[in-house]
């Protein structure tokens, strides 16, 4: 009976990722327990922190630079239609500041240092790194785990803001300097039309929900990965899979709540 | 690597993000432009609004003086209330008339204030008496279409 066959295999599914769901929040709760004495050893926060942060430095404000340039370009491009040339610097500005350094900047967060941790977890655990730690009673939850966690959440919001930065430098490289808009109304309409609570404060809280998401999935995949080669690299896979779905979905939910109406 | 690099060099990434974040917040954003502290209150009714909202501006002359905080509508007398914050440095005369214009054909609404001739000055939580509604378009095409419909055929 094939249609029962099919029922049976959407139902086991359902089940195992309701499953893995479960297995990642006690994972996500386990972490925040532990990380107690993940501040007690800060330095091991700041040694991921270079690793996901510094090293993600570069791909962000390259990216933030040419995205804000496009913006300006385009955006040129189609309020020239209106004579509303002037309002630039606002359409660039809350388009980055609102939408597009947040999510941007966790996808190329997600890819970078997101897949990275997946990797390396998932190579301690093949390598029975982890196993020989938990014979030595050190608990790999809180010394590998928790600090790289702390360290995807605080970097989110610092890189989210550099990408929102530079690319409004971005725009107003193409915009004022290269185009010629006025160089005045390029930033005082920007500055009426962007708010710091509604539009600053809900990109840096966005980007603070992606941080905790992205690294939850990475470490997750990561601990969880089969240890194998095989399994590693189908982890690192699933990691950007899963988190830039995630991203983009949590995104649409977060600015429903944040911009409604007004 | 050295455990100084790393270190100066997660500094350098938390120092460049919260410049960053500073940046966006008084060059992008409106914290370094307005001043919410030293305002003084005042309101005024309009019969309409047209698309006023909160947070639009209020200028004298062209020069940005407040902003509108809260607008309502009074069931006692079927007007919208708009409450205003002007700034202190920027006293009015009582007989102020506070009129609701457009930015440009199809910019944003904003409030404009025509000082009067009053001695006195307007105090906090005062009402400016006089005011001119929005123009709303449709209203204005409505009038036009009537006034056409009532001239004799030629």
């Amino acid at each position: 009976m094939p249609a029962v066959k099919a029922i049976k295999g959407i139902g086991h599914r359902t089940v195992n990722a309701v499953w893995r769901i479960g297995v990642a929040t006690r994972f996500f709760m386990l972490t925040l327990t532990h990380s107690g004495s993940g501040f007690r050893r800060f330095h091991l926060i700041i040694k991921e922190l270079f690793s996901t942060g510094v090293m993600s430095l570069i791909i962000i404000i390259v990216a933030g630079l040419f995205v804000g340039m496009v913006l300006g370009l385009q955006g040129y491009e189609t309020l020239k239609r209106y004579g509303s040339e002037s309002a630039l610097g606002s359409m660039v500005a809350l388009s980055l500041v609102r939408e597009l350094g947040p999510v941007v900047a966790a996808l190329l967060f997600a890819s970078r240092a997101g897949s990275a941790m997946t990797a390396e977890i998932g190579l301690m655990k093949a390598t029975e790194q982890i196993s020989a730690m938990e014979m030595m009673a050190v608990n790999p939850i809180a010394r590998i785990v928790a600090p790289r966690f702390w360290a995807g959440v605080i970097s989110m919001p610092l890189l989210a803001a550099l990408f929102s930065a530079v690319g409004v430098f971005g725009g107003y490289l193409v915009g004022v300097v290269q185009i010629g808009v006025d160089e005045g109304s390029f930033w005082s309409q920007m500055q009426s039309a962007v708010d710091f609570r509604e539009d600053i404060l809900n990109g840096v809280i966005k980007s603070f929900v992606f941080g905790i998401v992205v690294t939850v999935i990475a470490l997750f995949e990561g601990y969880d990965a089969p240890p194998t080669a095989e399994g590693v690299s189908g982890a690192t896979t699933r990691t950007v899979v899963t988190s830039s779905l995630a991203i983009l979905m949590l995104d649409f939910i977060l600015t429903a709540i944040m911009f409604r109406g007004n | 690597m050295e455990r100084t690099t790393v270190d100066l060099w997660v500094g350098i990434f938390v120092v460049a993000g919260i410049a960053a974040l500073v940046m966006l917040a008084m060059k992008v954003g409106n914290l370094g432009t307005y001043n919410v502290s030293e305002a003084y209150q005042v309101h005024a009714y309009f019969s309409n609004i047209g698309g006023l909202k909160p947070k639009a501006s209020i200028k004298s002359a062209g020069v940005l003086v407040g902003r509108v905080t809260d607008i309502t509508l009074d069931t006692e007398r079927y007007e919208a209330k708009v409450v205003m914050s002007l700034d202190k440095r920027y006293r009015f005369p009582k007989d102020t008339f506070a009129n609701i214009l457009t930015s440009g054909l199809l910019g944003e609404q904003y409030i404009g204030l025509m000082p009067g001739g009053d001695e006195e000055m307007l105090k906090d939580g005062e009402q400016l008496k006089k005011t001119q509604s929005a123009m709303v378009l449709e209203d204005l095409i409505g009038k036009f279409l009537y006034s056409k419909a009532e001239e004799p055929a030629k």
